[in-house]
């Protein structure tokens, strides 16, 4: 079997531009996904809010038990019959960012119920409102303990991100597909993309790793 | 006429069927040292968590401060609450100091958020209360670094930031080791002959017996009976207190102490 990488180097500058596109969605999916992830979060931590936790729940369940490629076409196949017609780019950013936001949610209501309930309390009796004691005190400290599994799930994305190349959007995976339908090199091309995505992903590990390690540091729990 | 600082009239509350506190009637005056003991179980953790709302009523009134929390079982708005409870400072027997803030900062932060205080005057004066406390020396660490003898007295200085008319204290020398219990307890006498208005769960009938002005004792959720020291530790009239005592110095002889 002989391997011919030429194609791949011939046309770095597609890869590299389409690499360029999945940090783009993948870091905008992802700060959409954290701001819904920790409103839904909060939101299902209070079941006595019967309104809001209703929403946030049928937000995670429908969310969370349709594949992700079935709401990216519905997003981008769906809304123009509505006559919403949203760019491609839009389209990825929203159907990524909404899909991974139900996943954080549950990963931002797992840890803040794992801080203990004296440190609310605590707050509370100083005077401090549930909204206040939950940004000063509780989240703060939630954070530290979520940073392990937002890791597993900004990788997840980062992988997930791959789908976008079938709403046109021009990110590595389909600047990929282009080289391959020239050159026919699949196999090339293919290994080429995975390295790319093993950097990304990569990268990402080791910054979260690093961000704990720092937030964890001088006696702080 | 002097306005009492704790006045419950008939609190009573339960968790599912078991009735927790049955028909409290309870009143205490600015500057007194009340201090309650009881079996465990006998609903006194419950009552003093009542009095700033940590646990809600389910009949009775409540007041403290001057101000209703309770009225006829119904609590108080949830903002009137806040407000309320700035007024009443809480010391937890598992301390609840902030671990992601320096020792500093857990007593600078309730006088920052809530009563606008410049950073540095508050923390002029959460160093100064941290010298009250003994502890001036640790401002800048972390509580995860403290013993649990000097994490209940920041504790008991991040109250006190507040500038309380009411200290209550749920326990608060049980989780600690015994050789610390003392750091504690001088600082709760401190604030008792400064004329802090104090309600304190304990089982230190040592500290009870020098220290409070009323020594009250619950059982079963009812108040058996309430009086000076003097008199509880040495004439208690109910035979309830009477067989509460004995287990307890029973106990102590036991432990040799």
């Amino acid at each position: 079997m002989d391997l011919d990488f030429s194609p791949v180097w011939e046309s770095w500058r597609a890869l590299a531009s389409g690499t360029a596109v999945t940090v783009e969605v993948t870091a905008a999916a992802l700060l959409l996904g954290c701001v819904l992830g920790l409103l839904v979060g909060l939101g299902r931590l209070s079941p006595q809010r019967r309104i809001i936790y209703a929403i946030c729940t049928s937000y995670l369940t429908i969310i969370r038990g349709t594949p992700l490629l079935v709401q990216l076409f519905i997003l981008f196949f769906g809304l123009p019959h509505f006559g919403i017609l949203l760019p491609a780019f839009v389209c990825g950013i929203l159907g990524l960012g909404i899909y991974s936001g139900a996943y954080i949610s549950e990963i931002v209501r797992g840890s803040i119920q794992s801080i203990e309930k004296g440190q609310m309390e605590a707050a509370r009796s100083l005077g401090l409102s549930y909204r206040l004691a939950m940004r000063k005190v509780v989240l703060p400290q939630a954070f530290v303990r979520m940073i392990p599994a937002l890791g597993n799930e900004f990788i997840a994305l980062i992988k997930n991100s791959a789908l976008v190349s079938l709403l046109t959007i021009a990110d590595v995976m389909h600047e990929g597909e282009k080289i391959i339908s020239v050159s026919y090199r699949s196999l090339e091309v293919y290994l080429a993309i995975a390295v790319i995505y093993l950097v990304l992903t990569g990268a990402t590990t080791m910054i979260l790793r690093r961000t704990e390690k720092a937030l964890r540091a001088d006696g702080r729990v | 006429m002097s306005q009492s600082i704790i006045e419950v009239k008939g609190l009573s509350k339960s968790f599912g069927s078991h009735r927790v506190l049955q028909g409290i009637d309870f009143t205490v005056e600015p500057s007194q040292v009340v201090v309650v003991i009881g079996p465990s179980g006998s609903g006194k953790s419950t009552f003093l968590r009542c009095l700033n709302g940590l646990e809600t009523a389910e009949a009775g009134s409540i007041r403290v401060c001057g101000h209703a929390l309770v009225e006829q079982g119904k609590m108080i708005a949830e903002d009137k609450l806040d407000a309320l409870r700035s007024e009443v400072g809480m010391v937890f027997q598992s301390f609840n100091l902030f671990p992601h803030l320096t020792v500093l900062d857990n007593i600078t932060l309730a006088p920052q958020a809530l009563r606008h205080t410049p950073r540095k005057q508050a923390e002029e004066e959460g160093r100064l209360l941290l010298k009250k406390v003994g502890l001036e020396h640790k401002a800048d660490v972390y509580p995860g670094t403290l013993s649990g003898g000097q994490k209940q007295r920041v504790a008991i200085a991040r109250a006190l930031a507040m500038q309380p008319q009411l200290m209550l204290f749920d326990e608060p020398t049980s989780a600690l080791d015994p050789e610390l219990v003392g750091e504690v307890l001088q600082v709760m006498q401190t604030l008792a002959s400064e004329g802090m208005t104090m309600l304190i769960v304990t089982h230190e009938m040592g500290f009870a017996r020098e220290v409070a002005d009323v020594v009250v004792v619950m059982d079963h959720g009812m108040i058996v009976e309430a009086g000076a020291p003097a008199q509880i530790f040495t004439a208690p009239k109910e035979a309830r207190t009477r067989s509460f005592l004995q287990t307890l110095l029973s106990r102590e002889a036991s432990h040799g102490a």
